[in-house]
């Protein structure tokens, strides 16, 4: 009877269905395309203009061009998840230092969480870039995967770097990854909002800081704010609290981890920080922060620029707080690395090792630094950063003691991340206490 | 397949048949190679489109395929290991309840609310087509963009929804921050989002009863309710049974929602089998357990998709 009215409907609402479907993907090839896009509208723009402080004097753009019998003239490619502005200053980065050893290069600014995902892709279809950017705790994993060239093959070093980025880029014993510029975690404060709640010194212990957070706590403001959604930037920001305190990852159900948790936990109750912590990543966390609706904040380096940027708005930072004083902060390592593809392509290959050193010559790490506000990897540089940015130094004292995430359990550290979040959204929605919750998310299987 | 369905190719070589009987033979088969040409785009879709992927999938969940797979071109075969990884995982049992909560509160939702609106549009009153086209608007909607929008009316701090249960002095709800509340507000967005279809769907089964079921029953005292469940009803029925097959095919396989609203938490307490099978996969780049995991969510749709078939099937043979 009516089965044929029925199909016109159901029809109608399948083919609306693709039409948007087919408007969304449409939409986003064109999003994903417009990087690349703009990438290569630039490379025809000279690169003399462009190679400010980052070029070598030795090198002039005309090199290129016209002798590309001296070893150069290679066609490189490079790949990162840069947004927009940080993304326009590293293309001149790449193009004055492909321009130094008389190649050229273009790069590809792929969304941050659809990197890892292409990267499979052109691995499997052998399209990868000569010179790949990767989050530092994707490095071993990859590396494992047979898809990286180690650069101590090409004398590439890390001497003089901050320790937690040569763990960070080393796996089974070779240097596989070398980042110009790395970045931590540390506690953000609102020095208006400590000033009116009467409170002199930033806090520095567990105990200080809950007081703080307490008396900071008041209708509409919260004292505390950070991430503890359930994915890997919720392992994230318990870091910090879970290591200073002695906490290890290799077994996470131990008295020092479930106190870091604990206190957590202790703070959502008191009040002191929202349950909506569960939720939060660490863009919200900070809108929270600069919204006045959290008095501190756990936050990265990377945050300062839009901070400074902000007017009538007083705010300094501290490393976050330990247990004792007599705790060191430790903090996990952030940054990017620039990493050498195994194409095959042994000339490229070689090019490719060149253009990695350079991005991390000091002249580019003092650039990168300053553009994502983060600390060059160099010790003697941050030291340098420390002084000529104080909003810098609290953060440059932390990186020096960073701890990289793959340092101990290398590409096994997703799992490991994984039952860190696991238990700490258990935990925080209060739905088994952080002894119990450790213990379970320890020895589940997945 | 049978030739009923085929009546274009029917009619199209018809005037050959009749017009030569000698070449009889040729003609048969002239008319069976047609056929088949009709048939071959559908046919050759079908497999490129679906039939590839799926067989690609389940051999993927009996690999250990990972990251290493893509540079390496290998992934070992590992037999049966997926599925008992998966099914053995601590996760597994509650992603399965709440994969049932979830289709079962969205479908029972969605229809409830579903069938009234369409009964409601039945009557004839100023701007009902306007009103009824209006109530698309959901469907119009990029679904990530309505979760985002939801997401914020959700919030327990400072979401409008808590804000107005603020003014009844109901003390504000935590929706997607308690494990025990999560899944009640996806169902909920869930159900706001499914309503157009069974209106759209219901509304025009309804076009369907004869006004003049209506006129006998009036006259031998089948008005309201009972006009309801003694015409209405009984004449709906093979329309519900498509709109509740096609709503728990759909719901299954619900993923923009849940990674737009919780991302699967707090806790947990959202994780569905769609949820996980894009986490294993895309999360944790752990392909072949994720390719388990969903194909344990088509051997479940397809269950409903046959129940499917055969009422259609029944629908057409009454």
């Amino acid at each position: 009877m009516s089965a044929r009215r029925i199909a016109i409907a159901v029809a109608s609402a399948t083919a609306v269905s693709l039409a948007l479907a087919g408007c969304s993907s449409s939409k986003s090839t064109g999003a994903s395309s417009t990087p690349s896009a703009a990438a290569s509208t630039s490379a025809s723009s000279a690169p003399t203009s462009v190679a400010t402080s980052a070029v070598p004097a030795s090198a002039p753009a005309s090199v290129a061009a016209s002798s590309p019998a001296s070893g150069g003239g290679l066609a490189l490619t490079v790949e990162d998840y840069y947004t927009w502005s940080t993304g326009q200053v590293l293309d001149k980065v790449y193009k004055a230092c492909a321009a130094s050893i008389g190649d050229t290069i273009t790069s590809t600014h792929t969304p941050g969480a659809g990197l890892i995902a292409k990267v499979l892709q052109q691995a499997s279809s052998k399209t990868l870039p000569d010179v790949l950017m990767l989050d530092n705790p994707d490095v071993q994993e990859i590396a494992q995967s047979g898809a990286l060239a180690p650069l101590t093959d090409y004398g590439i070093t890390a001497d003089g770097f901050t320790p937690g980025v040569v763990s960070a880029g080393t796996y089974s014993g070779k240097l596989y990854g070398l980042a110009p510029a790395v970045n931590s975690l540390g506690l953000y404060y609102n020095t208006d909002m400590f000033k009116a709640a009467g409170i002199t010194s930033p806090p520095a212990t567990w105990a200080d800081f809950k007081a703080d957070a307490a008396k900071l706590t008041k209708p509409g403001v919260y004292g505390f704010a950070m991430a503890g959604i359930g994915t890997y930037e919720g392992t994230w920001d318990f870091m910090p609290w879970m290591w200073s305190n002695g906490g290890d990852e290799k077994d996470i159900s131990t008295p020092q981890t479930a106190q870091a948790l604990q206190f957590l936990v202790d703070l959502v109750k008191d009040g002191s920080m929202s349950k909506s912590v569960v939720t939060w990543g660490q863009d919200d966390a900070i809108s929270q922060f600069t919204a006045g609706k959290a008095a501190m904040v756990e936050g990265g380096s990377w945050n300062v620029s839009a901070f400074q940027a902000m007017k009538n708005f007083h705010w300094a930072s501290v490393p976050l707080p330990t247990q004792t004083a007599s705790q060191t902060p430790v903090a996990p390592l952030g940054g990017e690395t620039y990493n050498v593809t195994e194409t095959g392509n042994k000339d490229k290959m070689a090019a490719a090792a060149k253009i990695v050193a350079c991005i991390s010559s000091p002249a580019n790490q003092q650039l990168l630094a300053t553009t994502e506000g983060a600390i060059p990897s160099s010790v003697s540089l941050a030291a340098g950063v420390a002084q000529s940015n104080p909003a810098l130094a609290s953060f440059v004292t932390v990186v020096s003691k960073a701890r990289s995430r793959t340092a101990e359990l290398g590409p096994d550290w997703p799992t490991a991340a994984t039952k860190i979040y696991t238990a700490e959204q258990s935990a925080l929605t209060g739905k088994l206490s952080p002894t119990a919750a450790l213990a379970q998310a320890q020895s589940q299987s997945q | 397949m049978t030739t009923a369905e085929l009546p274009t190719a029917d009619s199209n070589t018809a005037p050959f048949g009749r017009g030569a009987p000698t070449r009889h033979r040729s003609a048969r088969l002239a008319e069976k190679s047609i056929q088949w040409l009709f048939l071959a785009p559908a046919i050759v879709y079908v497999a490129m489109f679906f039939g590839y992927p799926i067989v690609q999938n389940v051999r993927m969940s009996f690999e250990n395929y990972s990251t290493r797979t893509f540079f390496t071109g290998q992934a070992p075969w590992v037999g049966w290991a997926n599925y008992v990884t998966v099914i053995k995982s601590s996760l597994f049992k509650t992603t399965l309840i709440n994969t049932g909560l979830f289709t079962v509160g969205s479908i029972v939702g969605q229809f409830i609310i579903g069938l009234a609106l369409a009964l409601f549009f039945r009557r004839k009153f100023p701007l009902n087509n306007l009103l009824r086209s209006l109530l698309l608007l959901p469907w119009l909607l990029p679904i990530i963009a309505s979760t985002a929008v939801w997401k914020w009316m959700l919030d327990q701090d400072s979401g409008i929804l808590n804000h107005l249960l603020g003014f009844l002095h109901i003390s504000a709800v935590p929706w997607l921050v308690s494990p025990n509340v999560a899944l009640i507000a996806v169902v909920m967005v869930n159900i706001w989002l499914g309503i157009p279809f069974n209106v759209a769907i219901l509304y025009s089964g309804l076009q369907d009863v004869p006004t003049e079921l209506y006129e006998a029953g009036s006259l031998g005292g089948a008005t309201g309710w009972k006009a309801f469940r003694f015409i209405t009803w009984p004449s709906l029925r093979p329309v519900v049974t498509v709109v509740l097959v096609l709503g728990v095919v759909y719901t299954l396989k619900v993923l923009d929602i849940i990674i737009g609203l919780t991302g699967g938490g707090p806790a947990n307490a959202t994780e569905t089998l769609a949820a996980e099978a894009y986490r294993r996969s895309f999360v944790e780049f752990s392909f072949g357990t994720g390719a388990a995991v969903s194909n344990i969510l088509i051997v479940v749709s397809l269950v409903f998709a046959f129940v499917y078939l055969r009422l259609n099937r029944r629908a057409i043979d009454e």
